[in-house]
């Protein structure tokens, strides 16, 4: 199923089009929804069950996607008509790998414990097939401002995901929202437990499995005939 | 106009490339490594301190240091104090480590804090050693008799989360405290992690993490091997067993 929306590149006529025209909204709200990375690609799954145990470390996972996918685009579109075909693909990866050393930098400098709790997941990026799958589908073929909104779309697109299952694996697993406190003290009193499971890993393929359920019973033209 | 097919032009685009990209990380590596090497100095302070059960914040952490330290000292591997410029919290424990493998032994430099907390001395020991993916570390302090343990805190770089991981969590760590690292007539024992659980009155034994045994050993392997090398100023400073060490040296800062 990944696989036809990601070969497909998607042609966008700019010319004429306003900055913040329906068409370039779109190209940052599909993703959110019709064409989620996570739970329509099924794209970006490790990463995704990787740092989800808590809410903090998804965000800042989310807005380092974000970054990357959105400036990778940008530079790849720009550059795009000088690439030459034959190693695109290391160029495309150079240009994705720099800049997620250059993310890694930033958070090791400025949000350290965030980064220690991420440790090899930021590195990671790099091979996050969302990020190759958009260079490859959207940024080779389009101009750099369209290109730049598909990226942050995806990123976001990825990162709200993210956030859901973070949100629902911490509040069940540690009883906490951002670290905060949520379900009170006295529940416990009363004999009730934190779900272990729930910050193990299986747990956020679960949700993301039930993620997809609740969008495509809403949503059956994301559901492939037989 | 060029054909960007052929073999010169990728030649050059590939060039150009890693110089812009080798140009920039380095900017932004000069750029950031002061700010990226303070936040690990923080943190090691955070550590020492966490060790004899101080808490501290990322904000109050180097106040705090400094606050409680009384002194920090080198030793050799006689364990004897080393008097020159290198400050004990800014040793290398891994490239102090690695001189054994080149055969310098005898250049090893082993750091020692010592940190005045309520009117009572207490002995921090920087430890090193190997878990079962990676290097493990962490920080042993020591009550003034130089024998009873007042508190570990340990890391790890990659262990298993739920199974080695479980070294840095607290309930691990508090094992530790109280224990002892000579027995009643004064033989070094260390403290052993120990598979199966320790008997209740071992005073030399911690339980070992079920599922974790190769870091758990690793554990047991580096407190022996690294307070066995401050044996000897151990027994120099606290020959009447009990009484205030004595410790002279530059003071800290």
């Amino acid at each position: 199923m990944s696989t036809e929306t990601v070969k497909a590149p998607v042609k966008i006529k700019v010319a004429g089009d306003g900055l913040f025209s329906s068409k370039n909204k779109k190209l940052v709200t599909d993703p959110l929804n019709d064409s989620n990375p996570i739970t329509v690609q099924v794209l970006g799954i490790c990463s995704a069950l990787a740092v989800t145990t808590k809410m903090e470390p998804s965000i800042v996972m989310a807005l380092a996607v974000t970054v990357v996918c959105a400036f990778s685009n940008l530079v790849i579109s720009l550059i795009r008509n000088i690439i030459p075909n034959r190693i695109r693909i290391i160029v495309q990866l150079t240009v994705v790998a720099a800049l997620v050393i250059l993310v890694d930098q930033f958070l090791k400098a400025y949000v350290y414990d965030v980064s220690k709790q991420l440790s090899v997941f930021v590195g990671l990026i790099i091979t996050n097939c969302i990020i190759m799958g958009r260079l490859e589908a959207f940024a080779m073929g389009n101009k750099p401002w369209p290109a730049f909104l598909d990226g942050i779309g995806n990123g976001m697109g990825y990162g709200l995901i993210l956030v859901l299952v973070s949100a629902v694996r911490e509040l069940f697993g540690a009883g906490e929202l951002m670290g905060m406190r949520i379900i009170p003290e006295s529940f416990y009193k009363m004999g009730y437990f934190n779900n272990g499971l729930a910050i193990l890993p299986p747990m956020a393929l679960i949700i993301v499995g039930v993620i997809i359920w609740i969008q495509r019973s809403k949503n059956p033209k994301l559901v492939e005939s037989k | 106009m060029i054909n960007k097919n052929s073999n010169q032009f990728t030649m050059i685009f590939a060039s150009v490339m890693v110089v812009v990209v080798a140009v920039l990380l380095a900017l932004a590596a000069i750029q950031l490594g002061p700010l990226q090497q303070q936040n690990v100095r923080i943190e090691k302070m955070q550590n020492i301190l966490s060790s004899i059960g101080i808490e501290s914040e990322v904000d109050d952490a180097e106040k705090l240091f400094n606050q409680y330290i009384q002194d920090q000292v080198v030793l050799n591997n006689q364990g004897e104090q080393v008097k020159n410029d290198v400050k004990a919290f800014d040793i290398d424990l891994k490239k102090e480590q690695d001189k054994l493998k080149t055969g310098r032994a005898n250049e090893q430099l082993f750091p020692l804090f010592i940190f005045k907390k309520e009117d009572k001395l207490y002995y921090v020991i920087p430890v090193r050693g190997k878990g079962l993916w990676g290097p493990i570390w962490g920080y042993l302090s020591l009550q003034e008799d130089m024998n009873t343990i007042y508190g570990a805190s340990f890391g790890h770089k990659s262990e298993t989360p739920g199974l080695g991981a479980e070294i840095s969590t607290a309930e691990f760590q508090e094992q530790f405290n109280g224990k002892t690292i000579f027995d009643n007539s004064g033989n070094f024992t260390s403290v052993r992690v120990i598979k199966g659980g320790a008997p209740p009155d071992d005073q030399h034994g911690v339980d070992a993490i079920s599922g974790g045994t190769v870091t758990s050993n690793g554990v047991s392997e580096m407190l022996s091997r690294t307070l066995e090398s401050y044996i000897p100023f151990f027994k120099s400073n606290n020959s009447s067993g009990g009484d205030t060490a004595v410790i002279t040296g530059q003071s800290a800062n």
